[in-house]
């Protein structure tokens, strides 16, 4: 089974325990009632949905229940880390990043 | 308030018992619970009115050593959120008023049912179901985590070695109780 480690939990655990919740670091613009509607399209409905390393948001739902963030190579399912809710984008180790997928 | 004739609380499983020579699984008597979630600066308030240190750290627990309420446990489920479970009945929610601070609690007493297994296929009972590593070593006495059984979600509690306490939604107790019946027949150990 595949494990992914909680930042919260501190600990690796099953992934039945985690759902998937979208991509991450997708900040809802502050002066919402003021753009157009394809702007807000673009941050509402449309995602990279990249080939290789995605930043996604995870939810522990049958743990702690909190959301945090994921770096997952699309291509393999590997993790390659996990980290808070609200932390910025960390460094990735050389090699395998894919700065088109890395979003916006 | 006036004396009013109080109907006696019954549980879901009530009478029903399960087993084998390696594993004894027996439903639990009512007891009370809170779901608190709570800002740091309410938890040192809250565990001194409710007589037992809401854990800080992930997977452990706290058992109460007052007189009063040393049938009080309290479980770490999250970051600012526990389960605090009193065998004795206790009002929790009228001791919860005292705090001070900003929290929640819910009284989830009904809300929640618990199963008993013990014995030495205890462990290996709840893993037929369970994906967590329930080890000693991993999962020693006194944790206690919000995880997986079969399709329900439960919260485990290891009290000892050999015991643990299997807490599960009341609508989902009768599955429950029958996974771990089945899964009790022949523990892998
Ligand atoms: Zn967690």
């Amino acid at each position: 089974m595949l494990l992914i480690h909680c930042p919260y939990c501190n600990e690796e655990r099953p992934e039945l325990e985690f759902r998937h919740a979208g991509e991450a670091h997708i900040a809802r613009p502050t002066n919402i009632t003021a753009i157009s509607d394809e702007e807000f399209t673009q941050f509402f409905f449309l995602r990279d949905n990249p080939k290789g390393i995605a930043f996604e948001r995870w939810r522990h739902m049958h743990g702690c229940g909190r959301f945090f963030n994921a770096v997952r190579d699309t291509v393999t399912d590997k993790f390659v880390t996990t980290y808070e809710a609200g932390q910025p984008r960390p460094d990735l180790p050389a090699g395998g990043e894919n700065e088109k997928g890395a979003g916006k | 308030m006036a004396k009013a004739t109080m109907a006696a609380a019954t549980g879901p499983l009530d009478g029903q018992v399960a087993g084998s020579a390696l594993v004894s699984i027996k439903p639990m008597e009512p007891a009370s619970r809170l779901a608190i979630r709570a800002r740091p600066d309410a938890i040192a308030s809250l565990s001194k009115v409710l007589g037992v240190k809401l854990p800080q750290a992930p997977k452990t627990s706290a058992q109460s050593t007052a007189a009063k309420s040393r049938q009080r446990v309290a479980l770490w489920l999250g970051p600012d959120e526990w389960l605090v479970i009193d065998d004795g009945n206790a009002d929790l929610m009228g001791i919860c008023a005292k705090a001070k601070g900003l929290y929640s609690a819910v009284d989830v007493s009904h809300r929640n049912t618990s199963v008993l297994v013990s014995g030495k296929g205890a462990e290996a009972t709840i893993s037929a179901g369970c994906p967590q590593n329930l080890s000693l070593d991993v999962f020693p006495v006194g944790a206690c985590a919000r995880t997986l059984l079969g399709k329900t979600e439960v919260v485990l509690y290891r009290v000892e070695e050999d015991v643990f306490r299997v807490e599960c939604w009341r609508s989902f107790s009768t599955y429950v109780f029958a996974f771990l019946a089945e899964a009790g027949q022949s523990p892998m150990i």
